[in-house]
């Protein structure tokens, strides 16, 4: 028998449809298409490829700045975190830069290196870098001294302490990351191809709110948070759970 | 087996008001086992930490065995210091030399009675099999001397007991030099060729004893406790330190 506690969240996204059926009709407004005009809407765009054609280029430009904000941040949060010195000068740009407005950056990019594919990545990587810095340097800063020393004393290669020694007691903080990662830049994604992309999501969305098509922007947006979704199923819980094995 | 000499100048903390450890000079025999015996806070786990290679910010000179490659060390942690993440197994695995092959690990596991558990993680085994580990892993890689930081604090006297008894059996298969950090003289008694005993602020030898009695001898706690009284009687000073 199928326990109450597993039937809640599927219980939850029917009375979340529900409800949103039932302000539709109430409204009778095209500002609120009922779920059933969505899903049409849902289907034709699949059907005509230009949901997945735009969905896979904005997915592509988050791989892409995603994979480098990580990579990059990772790399200088680890150095921060070990380096007093490195982090005391760092510290006001790391500052600066996680107080600029993303649209600051974003336009800035634009004007500086024109409209083209590699400043858009350029204004999602700068974006989001600092956040992963941040996270990581402070993960860093809380690495068992114990643990350090013991690979020191046993003459551990610098590839060694930092895959079995130092990665390991990370991991809980790139996950964060990541998973804040994931949430924000999508979003900054958006604006970046809202501004100046002539394909994406965000592209879309701006065609969709001058046409005033609420039931398109709702379908685009209902896809990329059930990708977003899959990410986390399929990559981000099973990573989890196999570098977490350990624990009782 | 490997010879230690050691000679520390001045090892001064960078906020304190005075050396930890002052002119201090002390040989070890390759082979031997030495037990440091200490009050708490004397500087002992300093001077491990110094000939480790973990502190580097003293005055004096340390040598181990030849002087052309980096010493091979053993250091067993006061914690077992075991990557949580890592099995028993892995744990020792990963501080071998490439040149070294993890099947010298199956014998020492059989030893130190770990061989039923050596695919667990080190959260799922008690303090005494997490202890007997790090014995494990100090003697994997065949060190040049062998540190151990008051390996058996905290753990209640027949497990205490048992680690000892295992430690000296693995011991007298593989007899390193060994330097042993303790404030029990008993256990000192039961495990040493000899006691240094060292005073503190800062640390120096207050005096070196042989003991005298024979290895097979070392399991019979009133032959222990004899000399232990005798010991406390010639000399007083001792008493302090414990």
């Amino acid at each position: 028998m199928i326990s109450l506690k597993k039937l809640l969240p599927g219980l939850s996204l029917l009375a979340f449809l529900a409800v949103w059926q039932g302000l539709s009709v109430y409204l009778h407004s095209n500002t609120l298409p009922s779920p059933q005009q969505v899903a049409v809407v849902f289907l034709q765009g699949c059907q005509s490829g230009q949901l997945p054609y735009h969905l896979g280029v904005t997915l592509l430009r988050l791989v892409i700045s995603f994979s480098i904000a990580m990579l990059l941040g990772c790399a200088i949060g680890i150095v921060l975190g070990r380096n007093k010195k490195l982090d005391a000068f760092f510290d006001n740009w790391l500052v600066i830069f996680l107080n600029v407005p993303a649209l600051v950056t974003i336009i800035l990019c634009y004007v500086w290196f024109g409209l083209v594919e590699s400043a858009a990545i350029l204004a999602v990587v700068v974006n989001k870098l600092p956040n992963v810095i941040v996270t990581i340097r402070e993960g860093t800063r809380a690495l068992d001294r114990d643990l350090l020393e013991m690979a020191r004393c046993y003459h551990f290669s610098r590839r060694k302490t930092l895959v079995h020694v130092i990665w390991p007691q990370l991991h809980p903080f790139v996950m964060g990351a990541t998973r804040s990662g994931l949430a924000l830049i999508w979003k900054i994604i958006l604006v970046v191809e809202l501004l100046g992309r002539s394909n994406g999501m965000g592209y879309q969305l701006h065609l969709f709110f001058q046409l005033f098509d609420v039931a398109n922007i709702l379908a685009y947006t209902i896809a990329f948070v059930a990708v977003i979704q899959l990410i986390e199923l399929l990559i981000l819980k099973p990573l989890d759970r196999k570098s977490q094995r350990w624990r009782r | 087996m490997t010879p230690v000499h050691i000679h520390i100048n001045s090892k001064i903390y960078p906020t304190a008001q005075k050396p930890t450890i002052a002119n201090l000079d002390l040989s070890l025999e390759a082979g031997e086992f030495i037990c440091l015996v200490g009050a708490s806070g004397c500087g002992k786990t300093t001077l491990l930490n110094i000939i480790a290679g973990l502190d580097t910010d003293y005055d004096g000179e340390i040598s181990v065995g030849s002087q052309h490659t980096a010493p091979k060390i053993g250091y067993i942690f006061q914690n077992p210091r075991l990557l949580p993440w890592r099995t028993v197994r892995e744990n020792i695995e990963l501080v071998l030399d490439k040149q070294q092959s993890p099947e010298l690990i199956a014998p020492l596991l059989e030893v130190m009675q770990l061989t039923e558990v050596q695919h667990a993680y080190p959260e799922r085994l008690s303090l005494g099999m997490s202890r007997r580990v790090s014995i494990i892993r100090a003697f994997a890689v065949d060190p040049d001397v062998l540190l151990m930081d008051e390996p058996f604090v905290s753990l209640d006297a027949p497990t205490a007991r048992q680690v000892r008894e295992l430690l000296l059996k693995l011991w007298q298969q593989r007899p390193h030099t060994v330097l042993f950090v303790t404030h029990d003289l008993r256990e000192a008694i039961a495990l040493a060729d000899r006691l240094v005993f060292l005073s503190a602020g800062p640390m120096n030898v207050i005096c070196e004893i042989t003991v005298p009695i024979a290895r097979s001898e070392r399991n019979n706690e009133s032959t222990v406790e004899a000399f232990r009284q005798q010991l406390l009687n010639e000399y007083p000073a001792i008493k302090q330190l414990l």
